[in-house]
């Protein structure tokens, strides 16, 4: 693996709905075994700029590159043909904030399920692995559980377990505890916080400031659609740098 | 003399059972037929609109306005007007599967309408491919919601196979008619009839609820 290239490199993206432009020029890196999270108000366009890098969004115009491939069309701006995109978007991982389980796998089958179906491993293997995942998230003794049978705060670590069992590039985390009971919040962010510690390449959208702060490497900031501010947490929390930043802070202390 | 008739009946059980036989393979043959083709329908849905969907459900939606016995005459009596030559089981079975695989369509549309978003974008953002997504995530709960309504159509079905004795086939409503022609017994012919058709509608019943448990363990039931 090359070191130098970033996992994502997203230059000049702008994204409009209906006419609204949300996106305005987004420039915005990752690098291999970095944990970035993105702050910024609803509505700021930063769940907007996580769904684009997956192309969940299509982008009016910019580029997404992903370890140096461009995802979505080619440089001329031709449209990827749907296995090409699919095959892109196999090397990263979501987690949404809503879950998204699919209810008519157990645990085990739904994380099983796309390592055995998209990236066409055997099903001892693939079982193997998501074993090993549930485990790690601590679910293992829900594997024949069905989906909604779970907690949220559950439902949520075997998301992670299934976006881990892709062996992804970048595992992007899109509100992850947004939709949990505040006492399922810490489970959630516990799991997150011990894959922090063994450097996977993780892009976080959140609102929980002292979650960012404590397991970020860099957390940027973006408002009315561009990036304001990007810099290590100590920096970012301790001495933000612009007033609209400054602002945003100061409503969360 | 009642006890004769029914032993008459009895003597005729060959034609009975004949008749059964016949409308069990329609209705076997129809509804598989039908529920694969209604898939295929739904998955040619997918995706943005355009005229040739637009097409495709205009012409869907005329044959369900039509009565079934129309799709039967057109089949096998129009057709050859123009050329067309069926036999009256090929004609039978392509009216049958084509009438219900336009109701199998309309009830998965629904079922697919109904289906959360976030699941279909879990899939595409782990590789899924619109198609194997549709076979492997979309399908398997599309059906597992619409047990009642694979009721409604499957009983439809078994009772339109008694419209297959008007192109000339053998099947159990027409096994009964003829008894009732030859020996003057329609009552017990038909009570006879009555308690076979019945009997599939048991077996459908046991099926859709053995369906409804499976999806009811998944948290996906209907009741």
């Amino acid at each position: 693996m090359n070191k130098a290239v970033p996992v994502i490199e997203v230059s000049d993206l702008h994204k409009s709905f209906d006419g609204v432009e949300v996106l305005k020029g987004v420039d915005f890196k990752v690098e291999r075994g970095k944990i970035v999270s993105i702050l910024g108000s609803s509505g700021s366009g930063k769940s907007t700029l996580l769904r684009c890098m997956n192309w969940l969004e299509e982008p009016n115009s910019g580029a997404i590159k992903i370890v140096g491939d461009q995802i979505g069309q080619d440089a001329d701006g031709t449209p990827m043909s749907e296995k090409d995109l699919a095959h892109m978007r196999s090397r990263m991982a979501m987690v949404f904030q809503s879950f998204n389980l699919w209810p008519h796998f157990t645990v085990l089958q739904n994380v099983m399920e796309a390592p055995m179906h998209v990236q066409g491993l055997a099903k001892e293997e693939a079982m193997a692995q998501a074993e090993k995942w549930l485990d790690r998230v601590g679910m293992l003794v829900k594997k024949d559980a069905y989906p909604y049978t779970l907690s949220g705060g559950q439902k949520q670590r075997v998301a992670i377990a299934r976006a881990l069992a892709m062996n992804p590039e970048v595992i992007l985390f899109d509100e992850p505890t947004s939709a949990l009971d505040p006492e399922l919040v810490g489970e959630v962010q516990e799991v997150i916080g011990e894959l922090a510690k063994e450097h996977f390449t993780m892009v976080i959208v959140t609102h929980e400031m002292d979650f960012a702060r404590s397991i970020s490497d860099e957390v940027v900031f973006i408002d009315k659609g561009v990036v304001v501010e990007q810099s290590a947490p100590e920096e970012f929390f301790g001495n933000p740098q612009t007033e609209r930043l400054q602002r945003f802070l100061g409503k969360y202390k | 003399m009642e006890l004769l008739d029914w032993i008459t009946v009895w003597l005729n059980i060959d034609r009975i059972a004949l008749g059964f036989g016949t409308t069990i393979f329609f209705f076997l043959f129809a509804t598989v037929t039908a529920f694969v083709l209604g898939c295929l329908v739904v998955f040619l849905y997918e995706g943005e609109e355009n005229i040739f969907k637009k097409a495709m459900r205009f012409c869907l939606d005329i044959l369900r306005t039509l009565p079934f016995l129309i799709v039967l005459y057109i089949l096998y009596y129009g057709l050859p007007q123009v050329g067309i030559r069926l036999n009256a089981w090929v004609a039978g079975l392509i009216a049958l599967s084509l009438y219900h695989a336009a109701y199998y369509a309309e009830i998965l549309r629904g079922a697919r309408i109904a289906l959360p978003t976030g699941q279909i974008e879990s899939a595409k953002a782990h590789g899924y491919t619109s198609a194997k997504m549709f076979y492997r995530i979309l399908l398997p709960q599309m059906v597992l919601r619409s047990g009642p309504l694979f009721g409604n159509q499957l009983v439809g079905c078994l009772k339109d196979t008694a419209f297959l004795s008007i192109i000339t086939i053998y099947e159990l409503t027409a096994a009964a008619n003829d008894l009732q022609q030859v020996h003057f017994i329609p009552l017990q012919a038909f009570v006879v009839v009555i308690a076979l058709y019945w009997s599939i509608s048991l077996v459908i019943e046991r099926f859709l609820r053995g369906l409804g448990k499976y999806a009811k363990h998944r948290g996906l039931s209907y009741e």
